[in-house]
């Protein structure tokens, strides 16, 4: 599994010695910041942790290990993963959005994919009407996973697109529509419009079940949580999709963004074929973390 | 939280209270400060490290100076190091001495090769050249169409060869293309890829070796975090970068990540985006990026404030 790399050799080293001391703390800190977990998270670990080594008295560095992990995988299963249910009969939309970038419309080739090979009947919105060549790029995916995709012209009202795209879903009684979005950078206030106008096209058509992802590159640093927190504030976010972890960035973003918005992370994505997408499962991402 | 370093040293300084000249202890407890900030601006953990020691060796020096207070002493001291460590002064992108000019764009996927490529060559324009865009990704899908777009809507020249042509001999022919056509710059987007990933960093050393570019820049996000040296470092150690170009300084990512490259690679940052139109580009100032890291508004008013 790519995602399961062992990262973190130091930690081993780390957790091998003989018994903690402040250099322990330090390095722990320092391996935490590396993986792009920040500051403020990072200290809040710490601080449980120093708690914890007096209450349990814990004197060894592998039982600090096992806490770590303990309290990392707690942060994650504060907000825990659920799949993505797709119930006949019922259209569930998926709207896919994030910066500049990210990853979106390759994730959604992704998911379009997968839901089509489990049995569901997808329809694929182009709602990039944007950036350039946006939907011949998402055209082309469409092809290659064997899905409709519901097309605009190029810088044409994206929310029309997602208007049609309903429309061409419910007539096909698609089971899942999935709609790419224009990267956008949440301080952009006119492109935050857009996207709410986009969900409230969403919500008029008969309220469907929704699926909103945030899209994040693994190599954001902290950054994430402030784009986490503006498309939050833009629309409902139900989960993360956490991009390029087949990279050597760690994803520790993810910790201070679970932590603070309680928003799960949904699926890793590993490469740049359609297949390179996995559910998130946070013992192997803790796993991973930590060797 | 604070959410500049202003407030964060204030906050530490106001904690003291002997106000008058500097004490070792003083220092300490503001450097800790500054070492956070560098880190929430995504700053590399080893790279904020090193530069605190020797803004450490700098205040030291100047702490017999008695006219500012010690938060403005600080972060003046913090400041001018930073600039310096990113580079004084603006670095102007090369020239051939006989043309084309080619400059070779790489980096991670999704960094902003492609919406750079367009930029760059209307820049080039701008001040007189005859730039050409040349297609040398063959993977991602679209790529293609996407740089014929923008080279279109630019009325700028797109040299393409469709996705069976190796990025090496699409480069050559582009090059041979634009020397028959008197272009004086030559712009090859090549496709995203992973610092780790051998064939396709290898790839781009075949490019390289066939085409010798007067530069070869690499792309980088503003928002990318601590992974920035580990990727500088392999694109630069394969490839020998000779020019940063950092992108998507339009939000408020505060792009510690560009002196982390430029501390590990001693490469120069010389060009940002700050947009995605074809005209959000221009040379970077050292001075802003420092002031951007620290989480700092303009030097002055702060000087007024303190
Ligand atoms: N290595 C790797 N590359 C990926 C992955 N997912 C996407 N990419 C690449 O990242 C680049 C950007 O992907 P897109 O899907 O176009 O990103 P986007 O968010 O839609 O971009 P915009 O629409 O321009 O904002 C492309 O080169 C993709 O092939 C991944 O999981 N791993
Ligand atoms: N806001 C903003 N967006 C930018 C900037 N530069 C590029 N982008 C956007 O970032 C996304 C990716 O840009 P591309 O030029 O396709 O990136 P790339 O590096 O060519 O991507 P691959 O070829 O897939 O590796 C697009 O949505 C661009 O519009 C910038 O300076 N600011
Ligand atoms: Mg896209
Ligand atoms: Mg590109």
């Amino acid at each position: 599994e790519k995602s399961r790399r062992g990262i973190f050799s130091q930690v081993a080293a780390l957790f091998d010695r003989e018994e903690i001391t402040d250099s322990t703390w330090e390095e722990l800190e320092e391996l935490l910041i590396a993986a792009d977990v920040g500051v403020e998270t990072t200290l809040m670990l710490l601080d449980v942790l120093q708690d914890r080594v007096e209450a349990e008295r814990i004197r060894r560095p592998s039982e600090l290990r096992k806490a770590l992990k303990e309290e990392l995988q707690a942060i994650l299963d504060s907000a825990p993963n659920q799949p993505v249910e797709v119930n006949d009969g019922e259209l569930l939309v998926m709207l896919i959005v994030g910066v500049n970038g990210v990853g979106k419309t390759t994730t959604v080739a992704k998911l379009a994919h997968k839901f089509a090979s489990e049995g569901a009947k997808v329809v694929v919105g182009a709602a990039d009407t944007f950036r350039a060549a946006a939907i011949d790029q998402l055209q082309i995916w469409g092809e290659r996973a064997g899905v409709p995709v519901i097309a605009g012209a190029p810088n044409s009202d994206p929310a029309a697109v997602v208007h049609d795209a309903l429309a061409a879903a419910r007539s096909r009684s698609a089971d899942v529509l999935i709609v790419d979005t224009a990267g956008r950078l949440h301080t952009k206030y006119n492109l935050m419009e857009e996207l709410k106008k986009i969900q409230r096209v969403i919500d008029r058509n008969g309220s469907p079940a929704q699926e909103n992802l945030l899209v994040l590159d693994a190599t954001t640093g902290q950054n994430g949580l402030v784009q986490a927190r503006k498309f939050a504030q833009a629309v409902h976010l139900d989960g993360v999709v956490l991009a390029k972890m087949d990279g050597t960035a760690k994803g520790g973003i993810a910790f201070a963004i679970v932590n603070e918005m309680k928003i799960p992370i949904r699926y890793l994505t590993t490469g740049e074929k359609l297949g390179d997408i996995a559910e998130f499962d946070s013992k192997d991402f803790v796993n991973a973390l930590l060797g | 939280m604070f959410e500049n370093l202003t407030d964060r040293l204030q906050g530490a300084f106001d904690k003291l209270t002997s106000k008058g000249k500097l004490q070792e202890s003083d220092v300490d407890l503001a450097l800790r400060e500054v070492r956070i900030a560098l880190m929430e601006a995504d700053v590399n953990l080893k790279v904020a490290k090193q530069f605190i020691n020797q803004i450490k060796e700098k205040i030291s020096e100047q702490r017999a100076l008695e006219s500012l207070t010690p938060a403005q002493q600080i972060i003046q001291v913090v400041h001018q190091e930073l600039v310096s460590l990113l580079g004084s002064d603006q670095c102007k992108l090369e020239t051939a001495s006989t043309p084309p000019t080619i400059y070779m764009l790489v980096g991670l996927q999704g960094s902003g090769k492609t919406t750079t490529a367009a930029k760059l060559a209307l820049y080039l324009r701008k001040q007189g050249a005859r730039p050409l865009l040349v297609a040398a990704d063959i993977y991602r899908p679209a790529a293609i169409k996407q740089l014929q777009t923008l080279g279109g809507s630019l009325n700028i020249p797109v040299y393409s060869e469709g996705t069976s042509v190796p990025p090496e001999n699409i480069a050559t022919n582009a090059i041979d293309f634009a020397k028959q056509s008197s272009l004086t710059h030559v712009i090859l987007d090549t496709a995203g890829r992973l610092h780790i990933d051998e064939a396709m960093m290898a790839e781009l050393v075949r490019v390289r070796d066939k085409v010798s570019p007067t530069e070869i820049l690499l792309v980088v996000d503003a928002m990318t975090g601590q992974e920035a040296v580990k990727v500088a470092e392999q694109f630069h150690n394969t490839l020998g970068v000779t020019g940063v170009i950092m992108t998507k300084l339009d939000g408020d990512a505060r792009g510690g990540a560009a002196l982390s490259i430029r501390a590990v690679t001693g490469v120069p940052i010389k060009m940002i985006g700050t947009g995605e139109r074809p005209d959000a580009f221009e040379p970077l100032i050292p001075d802003r990026l420092a002031s951007r890291i620290l989480g700092l508004g303009d030097m002055l008013t702060l000087i007024e404030r303190a």
